[in-house]
């Protein structure tokens, strides 16, 4: 068996820099990252990018900055198993690998001219702060904007100069609430359903973007479809194990539709009766 | 090349043939091991060619996609570019019957669907096939015909079939067209020889017919109707969640991606190898959260992978006829077996709205 280089395989390399890291909670490292001559990564707000240590694994992770900045992109990582501890162990300075960016983020075109009611639980965050940012960055572009973001405990809040930023400005409404506040919390208790039927919009012109555990989309869609938000304007990014990003290696599928290629923006209307779905 | 599309290869000059092909590249057919055992192997004679074969244990699939292949190569040091690498060897694949070469062109289908898999392209473009036309039914347990894969369907450069003295040869590429010039061993193919065969393939038609009782564009319908049949309940308790009829299916596909590094540490290789969507870990996320947790829904999603989700996708179903996964199930499963529940059921379903 001869063994040849390949220029055109989808598993190419990129190589890239780390230009700086923050610990964001006991379980989250926040990454900025430039890849070679600071090239641009182009990606779309949802998109995700394979990131690899070679000789570890290589992990699908959503890109959580705006594509308008473009010398270099930014990554929260939770650490949950080999790849992504691993990656929390790296430091400004340090090398990794990436191919992408994946998949199908949110819709931009579509959502122009539209209001959003943007809601984030725990890491949703991530791949939704590419899409506030982007939003901010194009802010007369948009509507009306409101987020609303909900994670477990006040010490998992991600980003938290960022919400107090968001939560400071006049041209966007912003919500936030914990499953289980501690003693420093003055804000909303409960999970992030309760905040749905405070928020006023007028659902012709609205898209809801929601991203969070799975557990989240039955009882947030439920709000969001009493609110009178029609389902194709509903949107969703689904995660699930991905090996190769390309639509080939089965991980990702539900039924007829490949997460890493179809998603992992969806809307609701396209999977809502797929039964793997949720 | 057109009035040139059929020539014959008398017996007797079949391993002349045979030698002359293995001299000139890798020649890979099936062999027997043991009894109704095959396997598709290197050989250098005709002698070692099981003309008359039952499907091979493992299908043609693993000299188009290796169980285990390299995809890149690293060096751990500072800075080091990981090469993005083919693992190639041209081949000549002879023997391959209808069922193996439409698994060929299932796997063709996706991995030249964008974004193309060129590790599998350009090692597919080395691989010359030449088919081998099933007589008669292998066992009881293909299905061939439901799927349309009892008779050629292209995907070949020659295909062979055997008529007594010798074998009528369809030529349908310029590298099978190659073949015949080089090796010097065929003849034109005349009038009475063109009956022979149009009595062979009048002779199948009589033999084969759908093994299970449904025309064949109606199963995509049975199949929108049967998410929730019963048949996936009684499977759940019987399949082992083995992987087995994965591995051996020739259009099964799904892999994992992995990292190794040498015992120096210094150097590295990420490589693909097969994985089964029957094995429990395949759709767990972190957290734990399992998408397809009971081995029904597993067993499920194989047979929607066969009959529904490719018909939507490549306009084809990804099951060939084959039989090895019910030759190779550990429990028992048939999918013949199990087509024929999902029939049944649905059938009671409509006399259920009459009652
Ligand atoms: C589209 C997409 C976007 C994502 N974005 C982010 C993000 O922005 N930030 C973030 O921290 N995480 C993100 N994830 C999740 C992240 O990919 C997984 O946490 C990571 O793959 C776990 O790998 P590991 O090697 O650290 O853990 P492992 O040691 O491999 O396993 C730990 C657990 O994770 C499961 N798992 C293994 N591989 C995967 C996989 N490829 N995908 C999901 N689960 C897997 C295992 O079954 C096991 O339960 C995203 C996932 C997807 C699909
Ligand atoms: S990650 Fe491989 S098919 Fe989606």
């Amino acid at each position: 068996m001869e063994k040849v280089a390949l220029k055109d395989s989808g598993y190419r390399l990129k190589k890239a820099k780390i230009l700086h890291t923050k610990k964001m909670t006991a379980n989250e490292k926040f990454f900025e990252i430039a890849l070679r001559e600071n090239s641009p990564l182009d990606h779309e707000p949802g998109q995700f990018i394979m990131v690899s240590l070679p000789g570890i694994g290589e992990v699908p992770i959503s890109v959580c900055s705006s594509p308008v900045k473009r010398d270099s992109f930014d990554l929260c990582v939770r650490a949950v198993g080999k790849v992504t501890r691993s990656l929390h162990k790296l430091k400004a300075g340090d090398e990794i690998d990436i191919r992408g960016p994946y998949g199908k983020g949110f819709p931009i075109r579509i959502l122009e001219g539209n209001d959003l009611l943007i809601i984030a639980g725990g890491l949703g965050i991530a791949p939704l702060r590419s899409l506030i940012t982007y939003i901010l960055d194009n802010r007369r572009d948009f509507g009306k904007v409101h987020i609303l973001f909900g994670c477990k405990e006040p010490k998992e809040m991600l980003f938290g100069d960022e919400l107090e930023d968001w939560n400071k400005r006049t041209d966007l409404h912003y919500a936030c609430t914990v499953d289980r506040a501690d003693p420093d919390w003055a804000g909303n208790v409960g999970v992030i359903t309760t905040l749905i039927p405070g928020v006023d919009i007028d659902p012709i012109r609205t898209f809801a973007a929601v991203v969070g555990p799975p557990i989240m989309y039955n009882f947030v869609i439920k709000e969001l479809l009493a609110k009178g938000i029609p389902e194709n304007q509903i949107l969703l990014s689904f995660e699930r194990n991905m090996k190769c990003g390309n639509g080939k290696c089965g991980r990702c599928q539900i039924q007829n539709l490949y997460v890493c290629q179809d998603g992992p923006v969806f809307h609701y209307e396209r999977i809502k009766n797929l039964s793997e779905a949720f | 090349m057109e009035d040139m599309q059929y020539v014959i290869l008398k017996k007797e000059r079949f391993n002349d043939f045979i030698s002359r092909l293995s001299k000139m590249q890798k020649l890979i057919a099936p062999v027997s091991k043991g009894y109704n055992n095959f396997a598709f192997e290197e050989v250098s004679s005709g002698s070692d060619i099981a003309l008359k074969y039952i499907p091979t244990v493992l299908p043609l699939k693993k000299f188009f996609m290796p169980q285990r292949e390299t995809l890149l190569e690293f060096k751990m040091a500072k800075g080091a570019d990981a090469e993005a690498v083919v693992e190639l060897e041209p081949m000549t694949i002879f023997g391959a019957h209808t069922c193996d070469l439409a698994g060929i062109q299932c796997l063709n289908m996706v991995f030249s669907e964008r974004p193309k898999d060129y590790n599998y392209l350009t090692r597919k473009n080395r691989i010359t096939l030449i088919g081998l036309e099933c007589n008669e039914y292998c066992d009881e347990y293909a299905s061939c015909h439901l799927v349309n894969a009892s008779f050629p369907g292209g995907g070949y450069d020659l295909f062979f079939t055997d008529l007594g003295d010798y074998f009528i040869v369809h030529v349908k590429t310029q590298i099978g067209d190659e073949i015949v010039d080089v090796t010097g061993f065929f003849e034109k193919a005349d009038v009475s020889h063109m009956n022979d065969l149009e009595r062979l393939r009048d002779h199948k038609r009589k033999v084969f017919s759908n093994e299970v009782p449904i025309e064949s564009k109606k199963l995509p319908e049975l199949f929108d109707k049967s998410f929730r049949a019963r048949v996936w309940k009684d499977l759940d308790e019987r399949c082992l969640a083995c992987g087995n009829c994965t591995n051996v299916c020739p259009s099964c596909y799904c892999f994992d991606i992995r990292d190794e590094l040498d015992l120096s540490l210094k150097n590295g290789v990420r490589f693909r190898i097969w994985d089964s969507c029957q094995l429990e870990p395949f759709a767990r996320v972190a957290g734990g959260i399992n998408f397809r947790k009971e081995r029904s829904a597993r067993q499920r999603h194989r047979y929607y992978r066969k009959f529904r989700y490719s018909v939507d996708r490549f306009s084809r179903f990804f099951c060939t006829g084959c039989g090895r996964c019910t030759r190779t199930c550990m429990a028992g499963i048939s999918l013949k077996e199990t087509l024929n529940e999902l029939i049944k059921e649905s059938e009671d379903r409509v006399w259920k709205k009459w009652l």
